[in-house]
């Protein structure tokens, strides 16, 4: 086994119908990274979260999760591995806050049990991270789009795996939450060593927060290395075609500002 | 949740001894309600004592009569209740219920042909129209599931849209049957479509009783899977869930169940529908609450109708359940505002 390589995708294709969204993508996230997986529309970065969990079934290549193929790994191993938040998660039923975030204890119980010795604190534990504990008792059907995004995460902290995959998780979020996210998720990375890989429309939070970051187009890995020289006026241009300026921001990472039309031409060089 | 859960619990329980007692009670020859406990419990070890002035009349009323009845009804009533609640959470949809993967139109296609073929042949003691009207659920039903899957997945719509179009065709095939055939039938199978507990004894006891035992524990197993399925295919996943499987096992039990439950008594509409509907509201959506609830209060409730169909002069006992069921729900959609979508 090679520890090295937590999650790595080798030469994966694979799509929906006939048609493949990823093309031959290779991917090594080592334990402990923090992965900003940037693209345009329709790149395959969240197909690339589902091959990455084993719930798209790949044409080509493997996934290899600790070194074995993901095959090799039952549903409920992975989900003791690998938690999910996706950009819109929730229910029309009216679970409480607290039972939501115990659900991330599914994969290690049995058939008939209710719960284990020690899973009410996890859950709470997960709570207190994410600043839910005042909602435990509210139904999910009542919070706010970022007290739902915090209790979704709290749910995947539950899961107590070692890769947590987020996508978009700040789609729908104002300013102030997105920041609080992405504290969240830096203070996972750092203070527990979590392995994180965030699918972002943001490229400046991305920036900001990621220090590796991935760039899919059309269902391959453009370019993949550290923000500041990933993220540039030329790779914009190439991947996103959207003009932009590209500055450095506070914190010395690069900031991307969009040209509107008026600005295109008469931007000063860099 | 947990406390309230214990309190609805025990107040079904209260709610169903009640009811045996009442529901033995009653009938065309009524009986004093303790009386009716009292023979019912005569039967068992040591308890002989409890009934020394009944006479044998009466027993038979009671125990022969009466009892299996009302068995049947508790037994196809906590079939419903489950099946409906596996369903509208299977479809995370509080609207659905267990006629949606077309087991009722299935059922109705079956018992119109045996009644209108006269099919003939009897199985131990069991007439052909309950196998038929069995067989004729399960068979749409399964038919639904394969018809809805695309590519190893079966996506919701699609299980919605063609349980409707099968739903309508078998309907489509009954109806046919039907305006071919001669009045007598007719009538038979229009009684049928309503719904009846009448004459119905131990044989038909004896052949739900393990689909709805097996099933509903097997279905109780997968509590928290079907939790998990509420989230949606993706996220159930993602905690670990082999979505297809459980989504195939779970269907398969729903629609045994109805089928078992509808192929012996007929249609008998709202019960899967509105039980699963008034226990959330009581406890919440957790499905390991939920549905051993459901179990309880369904057969209460079928109980408890088959009660006023047979005092009502043995009226059909759809008639009953839809009668005091349409408007309870109307009464349910108006004061709940997370409907409003």
């Amino acid at each position: 086994m090679d520890d090295a390589h937590t999650l790595a995708a080798e030469g994966i294709v694979c799509g929906y119908d006939d048609e493949d969204v990823l093309r031959d993508v290779t991917l090594d996230v080592a334990q402990g990274e923090f992965v900003g997986l940037i693209g345009p529309n329709g790149s395959g970065k969240s197909t690339l979260l589902r091959a990455l969990t084993g719930i798209l079934p790949l044409r080509s290549g493997r996934v290899l999760l600790n070194g074995q193929p993901l095959a090799h790994y039952t549903r409920r191993q992975i989900a003791q591995k690998i938690a999910v938040v996706p950009q819109l998660s929730g229910s029309i039923f009216p679970f409480t806050v607290r039972d939501y975030v115990m659900m991330g204890r599914t994969p290690y119980l049995g058939r008939l049990q209710f719960q284990r010795p020690g899973d009410g604190q996890i859950a709470q534990q997960a709570m207190t991270l994410t600043d839910v504990t005042h909602l435990a008792d509210r139904p999910i059907t009542d919070l706010s789009g970022g007290e739902m995004q915090r209790a979704t995460i709290a749910r995947a902290v539950a899961q107590q795996t070692d890769v947590l995959l987020l996508d978009e998780p700040t789609a729908f979020l104002d300013l102030n939450h997105q920041r609080e996210i992405f504290e969240l998720l830096k203070r996972f990375n750092t203070d527990q060593d979590m392995t994180i890989i965030c699918v972002s429309h943001d490229l400046n939070l991305a920036a900001q927060y990621c220090p590796r970051i991935v760039v899919l187009k059309d269902g391959v890995v453009y370019d993949d290395g550290p923000g500041s020289q990933i993220i540039s006026e030329q790779m914009v241009r190439q991947v996103y075609g959207a003009p932009v300026q590209v500055d450095i921001g506070p914190g010395g990472k690069p900031r991307v500002s969009l040209l509107p039309a008026g600005l295109e031409q008469g931007r000063p060089q860099p | 949740m947990k406390g309230r859960y214990t309190v609805v619990a025990a107040g079904l329980t209260i709610v169903l001894v009640a009811t045996v007692a009442v529901s033995l009670a009653t009938g065309p020859s009524p009986l004093p309600a303790g009386r009716a406990m009292r023979i019912l419990l005569s039967p068992l070890p040591g308890l002989h004592g409890l009934a020394p002035q009944a006479s044998e009349a009466e027993q038979a009323i009671v125990l022969n009569i009466r009892l299996p009845r009302l068995i049947l009804a508790l037994l196809v009533g906590a079939a419903l209740g489950v099946a409906g609640g596996v369903m509208q959470g299977f479809f995370q949809n509080p609207m659905a219920a267990p006629s949606i993967l077309g087991v009722s139109a299935g059922a109705t296609l079956g018992a119109t042909a045996a009644i209108m073929l006269g099919l003939n042949w009897w199985i131990l003691g069991v007439s052909p129209v309950p196998v038929a009207a069995f067989l004729g659920a399960l068979l749409v039903s399964v038919a639904v599931y394969f018809l809805s899957r695309r590519g190893g997945r079966t996506p919701i719509t699609l299980l919605l849209l063609t349980g409707i179009a099968l739903g309508s065709l078998c309907s489509a095939i009954s109806s046919f049957i039907l305006v071919r055939g001669q009045q007598g039938d007719l009538d038979l199978v229009i009684f049928w479509m309503m719904g009846s507990l009448a004459n119905r004894g131990w044989p038909e006891v004896w052949m739900v009783l393990p689909y709805v035992v097996v099933g509903s524990v097997i279905v109780y197993a997968y509590s928290r899977d079907l939790n998990a399925l509420l989230l949606g295919d993706e996220q159930a996943h993602h905690l670990g869930i082999p979505v297809e499987r459980v989504k195939l096992i779970l269907l398969v039990l729903a629609s045994l169940l109805a089928a078992a439950a509808v192929a012996v008594t007929g249609i008998i509409g709202f019960v899967g529908l509105v039980v699963p509907h008034l226990i959330r509201l009581m406890v919440g959506p957790d499905h390991r609450i939920l549905l051993p609830l459901c179990f309880l209060a369904g057969g209460i409730v079928l109980g408890l109708s088959d009660m006023v169909a047979n005092l009502a002069g043995e009226i059909p006992i759809g008639i009953i359940t839809s009668l005091l069921g349409a408007p309870f729900f109307l009464y349910l959609l108006h004061r709940r505002r997370e409907y409003e979508f």
